[in-house]
């Protein structure tokens, strides 16, 4: 693995690798000195050309847990806020020695532009690019139910809302598949795409049928401003039909667990009682996010794709 | 005015005999012509001679886009396609919507020579879509401008196009129509299907072009105007197209080269010289346009040459321009899409990429006519066997934005002759 562009490019071994690589890391967060040496001397560029302070500092906490220098890009402010392209800021980075770029961008395929360009040599992370991937958050996402859920074959996930817009849906879908899951996507009809044929899910467009058999249920962030393109009638008519409140929470099976993506709006497509609820893992998926991206990056940038030596820290 | 003398070609793909230009003309065409002693032999064995190609859909950027292309950069590459007669589009800065800028981009291409250039008027001022540009103005200008076209932009106001195609019939002009219903493609980035969703690029329906098809052949009918469809793209456009000509509704249409070729599936590298407007669709798309440009349904093959400086596709793909280049490229491209595949003749090439858009485009006294004896000597002389690997650096454009880019296509325009002057010669410009 070179660059990781798309959650469709990761093979089960690929993605358990991670996942178990992530586990490793995901120890040290519990010790006293949260620190590995192994991407010392290493230089990674988080380049945020859209503003998403939770993805930045998650990929800065994981880098900098692994030594590496960190370099924060964010668009505004910048250069690019002067009209610099995409493509002289590659090569500005390049200049610079950029091992690893992490890349957020509001147009979708702009990581993988970057990665194939021939603009960099470094390896490239995408961190959210448009309405099309976010692999990382997949992985934080299938790493968290895996450690609620144990194996993730066989299991029903149910993921609700704005899958038309959100890279975070794509992800999922893609590595939940890859992984044995039973994925179905809910959402009002005018927010899914218009033909999912080729996607590894089911669809529907009742919630309640769904939440009856899940085992994880994934709420997206649902932009109460897409009510003004009529994808929905209003913010409570959505939440009405879509939204989960403790009521449909009840529905769910015992052990069955609610994630967010965050940010949440509360009482939209989640209520905060649900939020805040025992089922849900939301808060615990930012601790992982960590993990997850630090092996990520361990994986990417240490040249190697062994698991790796924590002995310094647990001797 | 020299004469020049070619021999033993294939007419249009038919009989092999010799032709000779003299003074302008093709003087005769046959076997042991009385050539002039000073005439320029070509030697034409295994070559097709084929009427001069005419493009109704040519952006040459001139005024305003210099940096993208100039009439005489974009006629030049006219040339080595093969065409002798292009119409620019009106899309320029400024929009080419009065009298004026007509005549400038007509002065520009007679001064340039390699091709004749017919400006298109804008339909609304500024490609506005609110108000009527001086159409009148336009046809009576020193361009003679009988295609009207907001291109770029729909004009999607039912109103509005119902009173251009009524009030063009006072001087017999036609409103070339890019048909996109604007509400449906905000933000549109390719083909709205499965690869869309999976690629997350905002979706650009078919239905989006068909609805203001079908909405303009039904005003058309009504008014009893001309109209032609720019750049048909889609299977349900062609049914609509080939329905409304079976009840002997009167319109006209095209099909771009990309669109005979190219599917959506290109789209996946995120490559942005794959992102043109329309987008390029499916498989059964192509193989919809191509049964309609055979079938006759959709008359005529135009190029959309729409030329980008290199900055404006060497971006991530939302912040890229729409278009491709394609002049150089199209004959080899319908060669390699419509003759090769038993789709079409010489002949029906000649129909398409000549004799009709010059009668579209009503110029058909100066091109688009058959290739005979006192015809003006507007032609193109091909070599069917001949191949070329298109290398974007290699072209007479200014621009290098080739969605054909590497690929191997048959064909090369051996000579392109434009009233009886070579314009190219062995393949390349005579100046």
């Amino acid at each position: 693995m070179r660059h990781l562009l798309s959650a469709g490019d990761l093979s089960r071994d690929d993605a358990h690798l991670i996942l178990d690589t992530a586990e490793e890391m995901r120890s040290l967060a519990d010790r006293p000195i949260k620190k590995l040496p192994a991407l010392r001397g290493r230089t990674v560029v988080n380049l945020f050309f859209e503003d998403s302070t939770r993805t930045r500092i998650s990929f800065e906490a994981a880098a900098k847990r692994l030594s590496a220098d960190v370099i924060n890009f964010s668009a505004k402010g910048s250069s690019v806020s002067k009209g610099e392209s995409l493509k002289d800021t590659a090569l500005t980075l390049q200049a610079m020695g950029a091992d690893g770029v992490v890349c957020r961008h509001g147009s979708s395929g702009a990581p993988h532009l970057l990665a194939n360009s021939g603009w960099l040599t470094g390896a490239v992370v995408n961190a959210g690019d448009g309405t099309h991937e976010h692999p990382t958050q997949a992985l934080l996402d299938a790493f968290t139910m895996r450690r609620h859920l144990g194996s993730l074959e066989g299991r029903r996930i149910t993921i609700v809302g704005d899958v038309l817009h959100s890279r975070v849906a794509r992800s999922n879908v893609l590595l939940l598949s890859t992984l044995g899951a039973d994925v179905t996507v809910v959402a009002p009809p005018t927010l899914l795409p218009v033909d999912m044929t080729t996607w590894p899910c089911e669809t529907s467009y009742d919630l309640d049928a769904a939440l009856a058999k899940s085992d994880a249920v994934m709420m997206l962030r649902v932009q109460r401003e897409r009510m003004n393109d009529a994808f929905f009638p209003s913010a409570r008519e959505y939440t009405r039909r879509y939204g989960l409140d403790v009521h449909r929470m009840a529905q769910l099976p015992d052990e069955a667990i609610v994630l967010h993506p965050g940010p949440m709006n509360r009482g939209m497509e989640i209520s905060a009682e649900v939020a805040d609820s025992t089922r849900s893992v939301i808060v615990e998926q930012v601790t992982n996010g960590v993990a997850i991206r630090m092996a990520v990056l361990y994986l990417l940038l240490s040249g190697t794709s062994e698991t790796p030596n924590t002995e310094e820290t647990t001797a | 005015m020299s004469s020049y003398l070619i021999t033993g070609a294939s007419i249009v793909g038919g009989e092999v005999a010799d032709l000779l230009i003299d003074n302008g003309e093709i003087v005769a065409i046959g076997n042991d012509l009385d050539a002039p002693a000073d005439a320029t032999t070509i030697d034409g064995t295994g070559k097709i001679a084929l009427p001069g190609l005419v493009d109704l859909h040519t952006h040459l950027r001139e005024p305003g886009r210099e940096d993208a292309e100039t009439v005489l950069t974009g006629t030049r590459a006219a040339a080595l396609g093969g065409f002798t007669a292009v119409f620019a589009m009106a899309n320029t800065e400024p929009v080419a919507d009065t009298a004026g800028v007509v005549e400038q981009v007509w002065r520009l291409g007679r001064e340039a020579g390699y091709a004749d250039v017919y400006p298109i008027g804008a339909v609304t001022v500024g490609r506005q879509g609110t108000q009527l540009a001086e159409l009148g103005a336009m046809a009576e200008s020193a361009a003679r401008v009988r295609v009207f076209s907001d291109d770029g932009d729909c004009v999607w106001d039912a109103a509005l196009m119902r009173r251009a195609l009524e009030y063009v019939k006072a001087f017999g002009g036609t409103i070339a129509q890019h048909a996109q219903e604007p509400r449906l493609t905000q933000g549109a980035q390719m083909n709205e299907g499965a690869l869309s969703g999976v690629l997350g690029l905002t979706g650009w329906p078919s239905v989006a072009e068909e609805s203001i098809i079908a909405r303009d052949i039904l005003l058309n009918a009504h008014v009893g105007s001309k109209l032609h469809i720019c750049h048909l793209s889609t299977k349900g456009s062609v049914e609509i197209v080939r329905a409304a000509k079976r009840r002997g509704l009167e319109v006209t249409a095209e099909v771009t080269p990309h669109h005979l070729l190219l599917t959506e599936d290109k789209v996946e590298s995120y490559n942005p010289v794959y992102k043109v407007n329309p987008p390029l669709r499916t498989k059964e798309d192509v193989e919809a346009v191509r049964e309609g440009l055979a079938d006759g349904t959709i008359d005529i093959v135009a190029t959309d040459h729409a030329p980008h400086p290199v900055e404006d596709k060497d971006c991530e793909w939302s912040a890229a321009a729409f278009g491709m280049t394609g002049l150089e490229t199209a004959l080899s491209v319908v060669q390699h899409a419509m003759i090769d595949t038993k789709l079409m003749t010489w002949a029906d090439l000649a129909d398409r990429m000549s004799y009709r858009p010059a009668a579209i485009g009503q110029v058909s006294g100066e091109h688009g006519q058959p290739l005979a004896a006192g015809a003006p000597a507007n032609l193109v002389l091909v070599d069917p066997a001949g191949e070329r690997t298109v290398v974007p650096s290699e072209t007479a454009s200014l621009s290098r934005n080739t969605p054909f880019d590497g690929m191997t296509l048959p064909g090369r325009v051996v000579a392109t002759f434009l009233r009886g002057k070579p314009t190219v010669l062995d393949g390349k410009l005579t100046r």
